[in-house]
């Protein structure tokens, strides 16, 4: 059934607030959700205070700087820091996104972040993403052919090729799938938004031919239908990008090939 | 299942039982019933005006009339149809226990066909003025 509360556990509790830099005059305030697996307590929200004269202007900068010069246990994921690797996708302001992408002046302070929502939390900022990897894994993201793979390259027109805008960008940072009630409730038998993109990536493919046998993986009540086109999953991609319009897309694949 | 009992792997898990290789007659039937429903509605609409103030007698005449009862039928079906789908999306979406999960998909279909069946016998009953 539906958990509208969270577990005992898991309440989120008032956490310490942490010392300002004394010399600073530019601060800006961040509450910070915190969970140690080791320690046997519920998460909290801690507060820091970033000085912005000596921080870059993105959230990803702010907590770098809480690491470097409050707080090194503060626990996230991140590599690239330009909105290509996807790992530090996190919910800010209530809005799952990119922490490099996202500049503080954007949002409300003091500045909200939380784990991406609805996954297990391994530490802090960090979720458990090991469902999120298998189901794309299910899709079987790679090229299918039964025909004998050709001299040189499988061909494709300009035409067939740009049918994959819009799909291949995708980085797999979680953001829309995590901000998806339909996933929130059933993500153990719904492949989720982005899974189904990357799936509608495939299927689009005009190199691939694999497409019935991708639709008939789809085609269930549950891995494809519990999508309810509830547009979370356009609203948080921070890549621009539309998964409900690419999952329209596989059923109406789905439609077609039935009626 | 509890976390620290399920040592599937998180393959194991997402692959499941398979795919059921159906929803989509659900889902193509779902808009098919919505979009006669946008007709039937308005026509259903026109027949309760055209009955407002009239006798009781009157009523009877205009709903047992031919096309009216049809129209009332259709109305009916789809509307059933349409509301039996609909619910059975909303109880796969909420509701995870097995127990409860299939006893509220029986009684869905159970409440649809009593509620369908009823409808349409009063409608036949004033058709057919038995």
């Amino acid at each position: 059934m539906v958990e509208i509360t969270l577990p005992k556990n898991s309440k989120v509790e008032e956490g310490k607030t942490w010392p300002r830099t004394s010399h600073a005059t530019h601060l800006t305030e961040f509450k910070i959700y915190r969970w140690n697996p080791d320690a046997n307590e519920n998460p909290h929200v801690d507060t820091y205070y970033v000085d912005r004269d000596n921080c870059g202007p993105m959230i990803l900068d702010a907590l770098i700087w809480i690491k470097n010069n409050v707080d090194p246990t503060l626990t996230f994921r991140r590599s690239c820091r330009e909105g290509v690797c996807g790992s530090c996708a996190m919910n800010i302001d209530g809005t799952n996104t990119l922490a490099c992408t996202k500049a503080m002046d954007e949002v409300k302070t003091p500045i909200k972040i939380y784990p991406l929502p609805h996954q297990p939390v391994v530490k802090d900022l960090v979720p458990d993403l090991k469902n999120f990897y298998a189901q794309y894994a299910s899709i079987e993201p790679w090229l299918h052919t039964v025909t004998p793979a050709p001299e040189k390259e499988w061909r494709q027109s300009h035409e067939e090729r740009a049918k994959l805008d819009g799909m291949y960008e995708c980085i797999l940072c979680a953001c829309c799938s995590t901000s998806c009630p339909s996933y929130w409730w059933n993500s153990d038998r719904y492949l989720g938004p982005a899974a189904l993109l990357q799936a509608n990536r495939w299927v689009q493919d005009s190199r691939d031919e694999a497409t019935g046998d991708r639709l008939d993986n789809l085609e269930d009540p549950f891995r494809i239908y519990r999508c309810h086109t509830i547009l979370n999953c356009s609203k948080a991609c921070p890549k621009g990008l539309n998964p409900a319009k690419e999952i329209a897309t596989l059923k109406k694949a789905l439609v077609d090939r039935q009626v | 299942m509890k976390a620290q009992n399920d040592m599937r792997t998180p393959a194991r898990r997402v692959r499941g039982l398979g795919p059921a290789h159906s929803g989509t007659t659900d889902f193509w039937h779902q808009r098919l019933t919505g979009f006669a429903g946008i007709f039937l509605s308005i026509a259903l609409i026109v027949i309760v005006i055209s009955m407002l103030g009239r006798s009781h007698a009157a009523a009877v005449q205009i709903l047992g009339s031919p096309i009216v009862a049809v129209i009332m039928l259709l109305f009916i079906l789809t509307s059933v149809y349409h509301m039996w789908i609909g619910m059975q999306e909303i109880i796969l979406d909420y509701v995870h226990d097995d127990k409860y999960k299939f006893l509220s998909l029986m009684l869905n279909t159970f409440f649809c066909v009593a509620v369908g069946l009823a409808s349409a016998f009063a409608i036949l009953k004033l058709s057919f003025g038995v």
